[in-house]
């Protein structure tokens, strides 16, 4: 692996999620809140949402790690804003298979800035990394 | 020390990652392994594997010589006065837990004290924690000073006469401070209280002499020494042990078996019930073989020497805070400023540089310094001041990735 290889992990958009963060910060009030870490790295993330009508009306985040966390968590709130549950466990869905490399059909669903994540399946150390903030929402949206 | 000559004898360094020359910067996680030391394994399962201990046939006779010749081999290394002060386990976390559970809960009672350290390992706070609870023991730790060394009047504070066990690292896997065993020995005992060691960090970077550090445990893995992951040694003294009621039951440790009823075998045998882990402890008297050939000392003088040039080329850069005191075990816990560890440790591996990033089994410790995570360059004999060059030019390299473009 070149140097140059680690573009394809930290791709412009990724970086300018990481240097600015979208949805930072938590809901006050009633609000689900997940609390969850990556044990064997320290990363860790509060995320709040609020669940209307079956319709995830807002999510923020909180949380420290590295840059593929953060950027994965701020794009991650970006993109199920607005959508109905099912839709938000569905990406997740979606975004697993795409840390492992398979081939996703992504009909109806716009991944938007997440497409540029791709390129950490190629680094295995790090899916872990990108897939904290999508297990978390789950975790929340599902009650477990 | 001709390094040289001993990088001939790690295959596994003679080789290209991600197109760069192989720079292992991560034996504080788990030490590469010398051609002796492979070759005494493979020997072993090629020519004469059998169990120990039992049966008359001959490759069953040599296993055992080797397997009880490994254990000689360890006592003299870390100068015990008889191998049945010598316990094989499967690494220092085992050999802690064995204490914990077989002598703490034996020994402690409510208003007991355990005393430990805020820069332990993970395991050696967890089983101390456990004992705590089960037997209503109090946790206490000895307070840290700024530069995450401790002082021999807190450790006296700290002591008290409801202190019963002491546990503390002989060296810092975060911060490579190195404790003062001896003298924490004497006011453990002073107090009447034991004192375990934790030498996971210790036993393969320095001499090590049980009866002159005078404690009464020492626990260290092999596979930070050169040998094979999976086996370990817990040293006791003779008089401890012989009173610690086992904590594994099962083949090899018994004497006789009734069916109500049964009594176990001699030290040390009576702690290691099963089969045992014979081709790890011949590669641990390999490794041993192998370190003692070169000298604990010369290996010692030689990390000093490597660790006082990593420090003068890391603290003359830019943005990096580094962790820990001046005087130091040959590791350099650091984070670049603005820039999370795993990206950095992404960084130097596509430069063919391995380090450790992350909380390194000492969350405790994280807190104590207010980061959730550090990057970690440590070395052992087989490193150079040509891989403390490779690794600074990487740290520039990832600066200006992240400080470039973004």
């Amino acid at each position: 692996m070149a140097f140059n290889n680690l573009d394809t992990l930290y791709r412009q958009v990724i970086m300018d999620h990481y240097k600015n963060p979208r949805n930072k910060g938590r809901i006050d009030g009633d609000a689900l809140t997940v609390d969850m870490n990556n044990p064997t790295c320290g990363d860790r993330i509060q995320l709040t949402m609020q669940v209307e009508d079956g319709i995830v009306k807002e999510a923020k985040f909180e949380g420290e790690g590295c840059s593929i966390s953060m950027a994965s968590a701020s794009m991650m709130t970006q993109a199920i804003k607005g959508l109905e549950v099912e839709k938000a466990i569905k990406m997740s869905h979606i975004f697993s298979k795409m840390m492992l490399g398979e081939d996703v059909d992504t009909e109806g669903v716009d991944l938007g800035d997440i497409e540029a994540l791709q390129g950490v399946s190629k680094f295995p150390a790090r899916i872990k990394c990108a897939t904290l903030s999508w297990k978390a929402m789950e975790k929340g949206v599902k009650g477990e | 020390m001709d390094v040289k000559a001993i990088r001939e004898q790690f295959p596994i360094l003679n080789q290209e990652v991600n197109g760069h020359p192989f720079v292992y910067l991560d034996s504080s996680a788990t030490s590469q392994k010398p051609i002796q030391v492979i070759e005494a394994v493979d020997t072993y399962y090629r020519s004469y594997n059998s169990n120990v201990h039992r049966g008359v046939h001959t490759l069953g006779t040599k296993a055992t010589t080797a397997y009880e010749g490994a254990r000689e081999k360890v006592r003299r290394f870390i100068h015990a006065s008889s191998s049945a002060e010598i316990i094989f386990t499967r690494g220092t976390t085992t050999a802690i837990n064995t204490v914990a559970t077989s002598y703490a809960r034996a020994n402690l009672k409510a208003g007991d004290e355990i005393v430990i350290t805020p820069m332990e390992h993970h395991s050696n706070i967890i089983p101390w924690q456990q004992a705590a609870k089960a037997t209503g023991a109090t946790l206490k730790y000895i307070p840290l000073q700024e530069d995450g060394t401790i002082r021999l009047e807190d450790v006296r504070k700290t002591i008290t006469k409801q202190t019963k066990v002491v546990a503390m690292t002989h060296v810092s896997n975060v911060l490579g401070t190195i404790n003062p065993i001896q003298e924490v020995a004497s006011i453990a005992h002073e107090h009447g209280a034991v004192l375990l060691v934790d030498g996971a960090q210790g036993a393969p970077h320095m001499k090590v002499d049980v009866q002159e550090l005078n404690c009464d445990f020492y626990a260290f893995s092999g596979h930070k020494m050169g040998a094979p992951t999976g086996i370990g040694v817990l040293y006791g003294k003779k008089e401890l042990l012989e009173n610690m009621e086992p904590v594994e039951f099962g083949g090899e440790m018994i004497d006789f078996v009734n069916l109500y009823d049964s009594t176990w075998k001699e030290l040390p045998w009576k702690f290691e019930g099963g089969t045992p882990i014979i081709a790890g402890a011949i590669g641990l008297g390999a490794a041993i073989d192998f370190l003692e050939d070169i000298g604990m000392d010369n290996i010692t003088k030689r990390e000093e020497k490597l660790a006082q040039y990593a420090m003068q080329k890391m603290q003359a850069m830019d943005d990096i805070s580094i962790y820990g005191p001046e005087h130091r075990a040959a590791l350099i816990t650091f984070n670049l400023n603005d820039v999370h560890p795993h990206d950095t440790a992404t960084v130097l591996d596509a430069e063919g540089i391995a380090v450790r990033a992350g909380h390194h089994c000492a969350q405790p410790l994280m807190r104590w310094l207010n980061v959730t995570a550090t990057a970690r360059a440590s070395f052992y004999l087989y490193n150079t001041e040509e891989d403390v060059d490779r690794l600074v030019a990487g740290l520039q390299k990832t600066k200006e990735y992240f400080g470039n473009g973004f």
